[in-house]
Parts: structure tokens; sequence; C-alpha cells
């Protein structure tokens, strides 16, 4: 059976697969927005899971490009779930107890218009080799 | 279907599949099932990502993490660190050779930051066996967008408009030949992919129909469209049976989902593909011996005119591009014309993929703008000479093209320059050397290779060729003249100009290119009987140092021909007769005492 026959198939089918590889996509992509989350075992056990899942799927909802990265512990154990937002060109900043209304927040305020939001925790490290 | 958090792309290219890559991708998934997390996190085959020095390589998306070297057993540490903790395995990351710090993420490797992928945009992003996925990678719109917008003029016009040029090797303008097939009028007219990818080295043909099918075929698809033909064929060479896999693979799916057959995208329009298999002769990639041997004749080169454009396969109006030239297609079509021709120099557009091999660090498949220098791609792309040593030469252009040298260097790469310089582009074949090469070995070997292949037809080839090689042997081995030389130039330049096919006019450049720019080289070797590479076996004398020596008797034990003789506690010496320089008597001799001269 021919799966399509028009160019309104093919391209129906391309955005479907699209979503599906855009994680793909936006690792090559630069200056998209970069949130890293702390998914150690004390982070997913303070729920960061259900956080990357919502954030994912709020920012897609919203027409945003994010890049979603999960990482180890950062060491703000006091503080989970924490995640770290880096704007293109700006420093990262590290936020703690991320709960979904937080999250919610993040995404709403400083993520799109660069506005802060409570939360912050001042970062005690320096990183190197990004 | 859930959306998956991060993909690990394993290299599934033959290099890479060689050294276990199927298996890593299964010990992965299995390692994911183990963790609960196979519905978040995908594994997937994909085409080659050029830097095969490294190999297997696995890569994480999003965050561009590059394994090297990963072994099936590495699986369970890279899901337990990585996926589950979050850690990256630093063991595994490349090492930038020269502060010898690991590189956390592909866009921080030297390898990468020069490269342009646009006919390997696919390769290493895609899985090749799935057309979903190539589709999602605006697979398939550059045909939609000819079949639906663009008259088959239009479609002629924007890759003339282009400048794109054929990447097989001669250069002719990819445009101009479409032009001329749809010109001529047939009741069936052919479209033909040069998949006889031949050149000592090259394989970004192979890479590409490994990572990236679809795109082929699309472009096909187009180029039946642009000319008026409903049939295409691709003529590959059996020994690459992963490629062929693929193809068939991907034929089967493009049929499937009605992107191949009849009445494509409702436009009316119908066109197939079918592979046709080739044995492997070089010939048989020069495009008239190529639709020979698809039509069950001996794989020989004919008369060019007529050519295929106006009497091809069956007699038919045929049009014949290599895999790379297709490759090109679908991007321009989609990006236009005016995106493409912005890229490269100003007789030469678009990029170039190069399979670097040789003396180098980072050995692997790159693609870069035309225009680029070697300098660029031996010192930045390449990581450099191995070993540290001095760079000599770069071969390009295979058994038809020449050497570049350190004048060279800086010579923006394009395929007028390549000529100027006395090389040519071919394929993209780059064997790099140093100074352990020797340059009368080298046009040896590549002489070597065209004796070999050359298909009888013309004398100049069969004859000229052999009568080359044979000086060449007798100079390397120390017996030849002045007058050698001279004959070896002038017998280059009668087969260059009376050989029946591109192959033979172009078999004598490496000969030609070395006297060139290594005359020196050659005079040493004819008049001092020296080979300074170490390369000629019949120029080289081992030696013992009779102050060195302390006669501990080591060497004369291990010589497997007794060449070596002398007392206990008293130097020893060679008998240079009996020797038969295979280097055991140095491997053992712990004074330091052999050497060569």
């Amino acid at each position: 059976m021919t799966k399509i026959k028009s160019l309104a198939d093919l391209k129906a089918m391309k955005q479907s697969v699209q979503e599906k590889i855009d994680t793909r996509a936006k690792g090559k992509a630069e200056g998209l927005v970069q949130v890293k989350i702390a998914m150690a075992t004390c982070g997913i056990a303070a729920g960061a899971k259900n956080v990357m899942d919502y954030m994912m799927s709020e920012t897609e909802k919203r027409g945003m490009d994010v890049v979603f990265t999960q990482t180890g512990c950062m060491g703000y154990c006091h503080a989970e779930p924490t995640i770290e937002v880096t704007l293109p060109g700006k420093e990262p900043i590290v936020f703690g107890y991320v709960d979904l209304k937080k999250a919610d927040e993040i995404i709403d305020k400083y993520i799109k218009d660069g506005e802060l939001v409570e939360g912050i925790i001042p970062v005690n490290y320096e990183k190197i080799n990004n | 279907m859930a959306k998956f958090k991060m993909h690990l792309l394993v290299c599934g290219g033959t290099g890479c599949n060689a050294s276990r890559s199927q298996e890593i991708a299964a010990n992965l998934k299995s390692s994911l099932k183990d963790n609960g997390l196979e519905n978040e996190v995908q594994v997937i085959l994909t085409g080659c990502f050029g830097f095969c020095e490294k190999g297997p390589i696995v890569k994480v998306m999003p965050d561009n993490t590059f394994y090297t070297e990963v072994k099936p057993e590495d699986a369970t540490e890279i899901i337990m660190e990585h996926v589950v903790k979050g850690r990256k395995v630093t063991r595994l990351l490349y090492t930038d050779p020269e502060n010898k710090q690991h590189v956390a993420d592909s866009k921080h490797m030297g390898f990468y930051k020069k490269q342009m992928r646009i006919a390997l945009r696919n390769c290493g992003y895609i899985d090749p066996q799935n057309i979903e996925e190539y589709i999602g990678a605006d697979g398939y719109t550059a045909l939609a967008k000819c079949l639906g917008e663009m008259t088959p003029e239009q479609v002629i016009n924007e890759i003339k408009l282009s400048g794109l040029r054929g990447r097989g090797g001669g250069g002719f303008p990819t445009g101009l030949k479409w032009e001329i097939a749809s010109k001529n009028h047939a009741d069936q007219k052919y479209v033909v992919c040069n998949a006889d990818e031949g050149d000592p080295g090259a394989f970004m043909d192979r890479s590409i129909l490994e990572g990236d099918p679809h795109t082929v075929l699309e472009a096909m698809a187009i180029n039946g469209y642009a000319i008026g033909a409903t049939k295409g064929l691709i003529y590959i060479r059996a020994e690459y049976p992963l490629a062929i896999n693929r193809l068939l693979v991907a034929i089967d799916q493009a049929h499937e989902y009605g992107l191949l057959g009849e009445d494509i995208l409702g436009s009316g329009f119908n066109f197939d593909i079918e592979l046709r298999y080739g044995a492997g002769a070089f010939v048989c990639g020069e495009e008239t011996a190529l639709i020979h041997s698809m039509e069950g004749q001996r794989g020989e080169p004919t008369f060019k005119p007529p050519f295929p454009a106006q009497s091809g396969y069956n007699k038919k109006p045929t049009n014949v591009n290599n895999v790379e030239t297709y490759a090109n297609i679908p991007i321009i079509i989609s990006k236009g014309a005016n995106w493409f021709n912005q890229i490269g120099t100003e007789k030469s557009k678009g990029t170039k993929v190069f399979a670097l091999a040789g003396q180098i660090n980072n050995v692997g498949l790159i693609e870069v703008p035309m225009g680029i220098t070697l300098r660029e791609i031996i010192y930045e792309i390449g990581g450099g000479i191995k070993g540290g040593r001095e760079f000599k030469a770069v071969q390009t252009g295979g058994p038809s093209g020449g050497c570049l040298t350190q004048k060279h260097l800086d010579t923006p790469i394009d395929y007028d320059n390549l000529i100027a310089a006395g090389s040519m582009m071919g394929s993209g074949g780059m064997v790099v050397m140093d100074e352990t090469s020797c340059m009368v070995a080298i046009a040896k070997f590549y002489l070597e290779f065209t004796v070999e292949e050359s298909c009888g037809k013309c004398s100049p080839c069969r004859i000229g060729n052999k009568r080359l090689h044979e000086i060449l042997e007798k100079i390397s081995k120390g017996n030849g003249t002045m007058e050698d030389l001279d004959t070896l130039t002038n017998l280059a330049r009668v087969i260059k100009d009376t050989a029946l096919c591109g192959l033979g006019q172009t078999s004598p450049n490496p000969v030609l290119s070395t006297i060139e720019n290594f005359y020196d080289e050659y005079v040493e070797h004819i008049k001092d009987k020296k080979c300074r590479a170490g390369v000629c076996k019949s120029l080289m004398q081992y030696v013992i140092d009779q102050e060195q020596c302390v006669g501990c008797t080591a060497c004369a034990r291990n010589c497997p021909v007794n060449a070596i003789s002398g007392e206990k506690k008293m130097p020893h010496f060679i008998n240079t007769e009996l020797c038969i320089k295979c280097g055991a008597c140095i491997e053992k001799c712990k004074f330091n005492a052999i050497s060569i001269c």
C-alpha cells in the first residue's frame, strides 16, 4: 500500500518525525537555550524526572526551542531538584527547589523574557571546558 | 509514542561495523532495558561520522558527547554513568593530541571545526534504514518541490546556476550534462548513478550510500524528472555488501511509501531504480565502460562522441553522475542555487569530501568547502603528521592524480588549482606522506595499480604503462640511467596524448608529477644509488659499526639467512651478497651498532 500519495501526506509525515528527532537537531543547532537537570539519585528522588518531562512538553507546547540535558549531581543536594539554565550569550544560572510550579515560572519568565525569578543558587564552583 | 530524551548514535559504517559496532548498539539497548530506560533513550545505528581513526564512535545527543574507540564491553558503563547518572565517561572521550585534554563534545573537536557537511549532512545523523528519519530530516521535499512547483527546465537551470560540478573526478558541470541529456529525444532515457568507486583509499561514495541512501534515490528521481527519464540504474561494485544491502532496503521503503514507482506524489511522474553489480574493475568507473558493463559487455571504454547523453545504455540517452554529485542535488533544490553558489571558489562551488589517509593523525572522511588550503586540512582537521615527522607530499586524485608538496600547502584547493599544480581532484582520495615515503616507490605503486587495472583495449595504456613501470623498477633497483628519466617523461607524455579514455590519459600523472616535484630524489636513485627514505630495498646496505660492536653474537644468531659472521667478543660483519635486508639484526642489536646506509 502506498503511504504517501501527495505533498500534504509528505509534509504531515515530516512534521511527525521531526518532533521525534528534534532532540538531535537541537544538539546540532547553535544559540539555543540550554537547560541541565540534575538527575543524580537525590535529584530523581526529589522529582527531577517529572520536572524534566513537564518542562520538555511545556516548552514544546509554547513553541520554544530549548535543549534539555540530564546531568549528574550538581552538589546542591539540599535544594533538589536543581536545574541550570543557560540563555545564549549569558552566564548559566542555577535554580533550586524546582517543582512543577517553579518550573512553569522559570519557563514563563526567565527562559521567555530573561526576567529573573526567586530561587537562584549562587554558583560555588568554576567549570572547565563547558 | 513517547518522545526520547536522549539519542545514542552508534556509527554503523563499514569501518566501525568491523569493530563490532552492531554489538555495541545491541549492548546499549539491553543495558537500557535493564534500567527501564528503553522508552526514554533511543539507540540508532547511523552512517559514518568520518572520524574513522578513532572508531567505533558513539555520539550522545543533544549534548554532542563524542565517545571514541568504544568496545561492546563499554556499553554498560556508558548507560550507567552517562545516561543514568549524567556523568561523562572521561576515558572514552576524544583526547586533544596537542594539550592532552579530554574534549567534552564534537563541537570543540579540531576535526569538525573546519568542516562543512553538505553531501554528508545526514551521515552520522539519521538511521539510514529508516525512510521516516530521512523524511524528518527534510528528505524527499526537494523531489516534491520539483514535481509540484518546477518544470524540468527550471530544475536544470537551478542546477546550472548552482555551479555544481561532477564529483567523480572530471569536474564536468552537472547542469550542463543534464541539459544535453534532456535535449536528446528518445522513447526511453536512463539515469545512472556511478557507484563504482575505484581510487585506492577513497571511500566517500560508499559512506554516503551506507549512511544516507535515500538522498541518492531522491536525487536520481529529480534527475529523471529533469531529463525525462523514468528508469534509474545504480552501478555498484559487489564488494560493497553493506552499501548494497542498505540501498535495497531504501529502494523497498521508497516503493512502500510511494516515493518511487508510479504516479509519485500524485504528479503523474513515474520513476524506478534498479541495481547493477560490477566486479570491481577500475576502468568501469569510466562512464562508457560502465555502460558497456551494465549491458553485459566487456567493461571497456569507447571513444566519445557519441557521449552517453546521446547514445548510452541500450543506445538510449543516458545521464551518468557520481554518488557524491547526487548527494548534493536535493539540498541545492531545497535551499536554492544561490545558497549553494555562495560556498566555494569562483569556478568550483560547494564542498568536497576527501578520504584522508596515510601518515596523518586523524585518518577519516572529511567534507570541506572548496578553496580551503592543504595546510588547514592537514594540520587543523587532520591533526598533523603522525609522530610529529616532517610533511613531504600529499597525493590527490588516486592513480590519475599527482603529488602536491610543501609549496602547495597554501594553495586554495579547487578543480582548476589542482590541475594547475599537476594533480587533480579525482574522486577525493588524499594520501598524506612524510619523509619516510620514497617518491619513486610511490610512482611505482600507482603504476602497478594502473598496469593491473588497464583494460588492454588501447596500446598506449596497455603497453606504455607497462614500460613506465619497468623503468621505474629499474631505477628503484639502482640500475637506472639519466636517459631513463628522459624516456620516462617522453613516454608519459605520449600516453597522455594518445590513450583512449580518461583513465589512460591520466595514468602517467603520478610519474610526471613526482619527476616534476622530486627530481632530486630520482637523480639520487640513479647517480648516488641512494634512497633517502629507506624504502627501496635494493639501494640499502646494512653495516655493522666495528667500534660499537662488542661481539655478543645476537645478530648472527637471529639472521635468517646466516649472512652475519664473526668470532665471539670480536666485531661482526654482514655479507651483503647474502643479506636480504629484513632488519632482524637491527632489532636484536642492543648496542646500536648496525645502521642502514
